[in-house]
């Protein structure tokens, strides 16, 4: 190569500038045009309206086409039936008819993250920003909204992987700062590993609430306990992992880290804690990696969203038996981040 | 100036691609915030490393240029695997090869910038090239932002794109790039001097036999790493590397803080380059006319000031703006100036090895204080952390300065 002359050299390096342009700008333009033709296509799915009225699921509609990512509701007693559409886009909703937690991405040249408190007519009442990729949110009966953000760096940025769990109440005041700071109490003590991440908040009442803690370095994941007026973790039970508590209370549904020993990444099953007995019951009818917080449907069922293989970015909610007793079913096709609103 | 391109374009293609990663596994892959931590684990932990290796290797060989084309040419293949890659283990071994990639070329480059350069413009120069080099990583996260704002799910484009800059940075690199021998030329300027006494080119060898000249020059020898200089160096650059805490923890504080920062939290990062990279040049010269030494130790002041900025009680937009514009302007005065010292410092034949065993000693101490600095931020609190370190910087700055004094001339 070193051989050719100077003008040789520049005249290669300036076809191969023009091929590489060339094909960039001709894969650019058709995936451009390809998306905005899939953007602008309807969404094939059936509508109704006045479903917001009676009891429903609400969750996140990722039917490909112009209504993809828009929250949308079925009655809670036909769920693959047809859905009443709302104006606002999230990617993780939850809500209990009146007032809905809606964490979305703002994408842009500058992309940012924010949380939302809607209303019931769908305006937004407070809001605060994310400090990264939305992951849970949970809103208390009480109004407090719980809400877990990654806090993913940049290379250069080396304090590697982070979530910041919050707790707010819905009016957008702060009730808990970053839950990493509350004391952890591990067995009676309080210990401080350095790597500790808070996620998957579950509220049981205006104060307490369950929670997942792990520390990568000691290879824990605990189920903690959490108080907030006295600002404490207490640990219940390791490897449990985003946990969910039943309707009444209590059983609570979570990920089971159900890996072959030696595998580096987590294979999670969903898996169902019983708060008396502390018995864990593994629901392995249901093979796959879960990665989502469980939803209760109502006391006999689980709900939790799946990726299709085939079609990325869309999602299906699954329904599974609490006890295991039958295999995982569709529930809701084309969704994501179920909430079960009773009415 | 050329390698400076090369520099750009393959920054643009990997801090594209890294900006994206954290939503591509979770929101694409469906996988989860654990499964991204291991990720981030194996980008951290792979690159430092191999940078010994690639600098020996460019030593050795007495051919930067081609050692830093197999790091270049690794990390561009990593694109290509990135379009076909699935799983989380695919994905995760094609970050660690492009940070092995990184790690390889970093070295030989920086040898190639110090034989390319004139001697007394070495700070000026490696500013150049940090310039270029961070306008590169600023560019690509927004050039990747872009795309995924035209095509929600546009992460092939984006690693298309990706591929495509990486590609042109390697041809850039393999074109336009001469093939510097720093061994050869520097044996070759001893030599003159006795040709032009009228004594043959050198003892013992004909040099006009066809082959052209055998180096009889000094074999590599890791002898450098005994030398005064070095050793200060080096002692030094571990010193302060280990009061440089990440600037993770410094915008953490600022997001804990105060809302502005938490709005902005992605594109901190990106205020910090682009004071880096408008200051990188100016300091570089400053560097050269003012002593490399002085400005590398004393850039750890601006370092204290934006810990302090962070730590200090006024929340808002001033102290966020102030602290990046502190931490990049930091950066200007001590990635390049470091390189731009360590090769005046030592001989041709080990600048490649030296240069890189500076930048391990600098990225290892900096590990090691994140973590150390970890332990401290949940045992003080963040505040008191910031202080702590603070302090530190502030008795450790006059300590380096005179360790270094010597070398300053």
């Amino acid at each position: 190569m070193s051989a050719l002359p100077t003008h040789r050299r520049r005249t290669a390096f300036a076809v191969l500038t023009v091929v590489v342009l060339a094909g960039t700008g001709w894969f650019v333009t058709t995936e451009v045009l390809r998306a905005r033709a899939e953007q602008a296509a309807p969404s094939a799915v059936e509508q109704a309206e006045d479903v917001l009225a009676g009891p429903h699921v609400l969750f996140r509609g990722t039917a490909p086409g112009d209504l993809y990512g828009r929250v949308s509701a079925v009655a809670l007693d036909d769920l693959s039936g047809p859905r009443e559409v709302t104006p606002v886009v999230c990617d993780r909703v939850d809500s209990d008819g009146e007032t809905t937690v809606c964490l979305h991405t703002r994408r842009g040249v500058v992309t940012t993250y924010e949380a939302e408190v809607l209303d019931a007519a769908w305006q937004t009442t407070a809001s605060w920003p994310l400090p990264g990729i939305p992951s849970r949110t949970r809103l208390s009966p009480d109004g407090l909204v719980a809400t877990t953000a990654f806090v993913s760096g940049h290379s250069y940025a080396t304090t590697g992987f982070s979530t910041e769990t919050t707790v707010h109440r819905a009016d957008g005041s702060d009730v808990s700062g970053n839950l990493e700071d509350f004391t952890l109490v591990v067995d009676g003590e309080e210990i401080a590993p350095v790597d500790r991440n808070v996620w998957g908040v579950t509220f049981a009442d205006e104060r307490t609430f369950y929670a997942t803690v792990q520390s990568q370095s000691l290879g824990r994941t605990w189920l903690v306990r959490g108080d907030l007026t006295d600002r404490t973790l207490v640990t219940l039970l390791d490897g449990v992992e985003c946990p969910s508590l039943s309707p009444d209370g209590t059983r609570l549904a979570f990920k089971h880290d159900a890996r072959e020993p030696g595998t580096a990444t987590p294979h999670w099953t969903p898996a169902v804690l019983d708060l008396d007995t502390m018995a864990i019951t593994v629901l392995d009818t249901e093979d796959r990696n879960v990665d989502d917080q469980i939803t209760w449907l109502d006391d006999a069922t689980l709900l939790y969203g799946l990726p299709r293989a085939d079609e990325p970015g869309t999602t299906d909610v699954w329904a599974l038996p609490a006890d295991g007793a039958t295999d995982p079913v569709v529930a809701i096709p084309q969704a994501w981040s179920p909430s079960v609103v009773r009415g | 100036m050329t390698l400076g391109v090369v520099s750009f374009l393959t920054d643009v293609s990997s801090e594209a691609v890294t900006a994206i990663l954290p939503l591509y596994v979770t929101a694409a892959l469906g996988l989860s915030v654990v499964a991204y931590g291991v990720v981030d684990g194996l980008v951290q932990g792979a690159g430092a490393l191999v940078r010994v290796a690639g600098g020996w290797a460019s030593d050795r060989t007495d051919r930067p240029k081609w050692v830093a084309a197999v790091g270049y040419g690794l990390s561009a293949l990593t694109r290509v695997g990135l379009l076909f890659a699935a799983g989380l283990p695919a994905i995760a071994s094609l970050v660690v090869t492009d940070r092995v990639g990184k790690g390889v070329r970093t070295a030989p480059r920086d040898a190639l910038i110090a034989a390319s350069a004139n001697p007394r413009n070495l700070g000026r120069s490696f500013g150049v090239h940090r310039a270029l080099d961070t306008a590169g990583a600023a560019l690509g996260p927004l050039l990747a932002f872009v795309v995924l704002w035209a095509i929600p799910d546009g992460y092939t484009t984006v690693f298309v794109i990706s591929l495509g800059a990486a590609v042109l940075g390697v041809g850039a690199l393999v074109f336009l790039v001469p093939d510097l021998r720093p061994r050869q030329a520097a044996w070759l300027r001893t030599h003159r001097s006795r040709e032009s006494r009228g004594l043959p080119k050198c003892k013992g060898c004909t040099c006009e036999a066809p082959g052209g000249l055998q180096l009889t020059g000094r074999p590599f020898s890791w002898g450098f790493l005994r030398r005064g200089a070095t050793v200060r160096i080096l002692v030094v650059a571990g010193l302060l590397g280990l009061l440089t805490v990440g600037d993770g923890f410094v915008y953490l504080a600022l997001q804990d803080r105060d809302g502005f920062a938490t709005q902005w939290f992605p594109l901190l990062y990106v205020g910090t380059n682009a004071v880096y990279m408008l200051l990188a040049a100016p300091v570089g010269r400053f560097a050269d006319r003012f002593g490399r030494a002085r400005v590398l130790v004393w850039g750890h002041v601006l370092l204290a000031a934006a810990y302090a900025c962070a730590a200090a009680p006024f929340a808002g937009a001033t102290t966020t703006v102030v602290a990046l514009v502190l931490l990049g302007a930091f950066y200007a005065a001590t990635d390049g100036v470091l390189s731009a010292l360590t090769s005046a410092l030592v001989p041709a034949d080990v600048r490649g090895t030296a240069i890189g065993t500076a930048q391990t000693v600098t990225a290892v101490a900096r590990m090691a204080a994140s973590a150390g600095f970890g332990v401290l931020w949940y045992a003080a609190g963040r505040v008191d952390a910031l202080w702590i370190a603070t302090a530190a910087l502030v008795v450790a700055v006059p300590v380096c300065a005179f360790l270094l004094r010597k070398s300053a001339a």
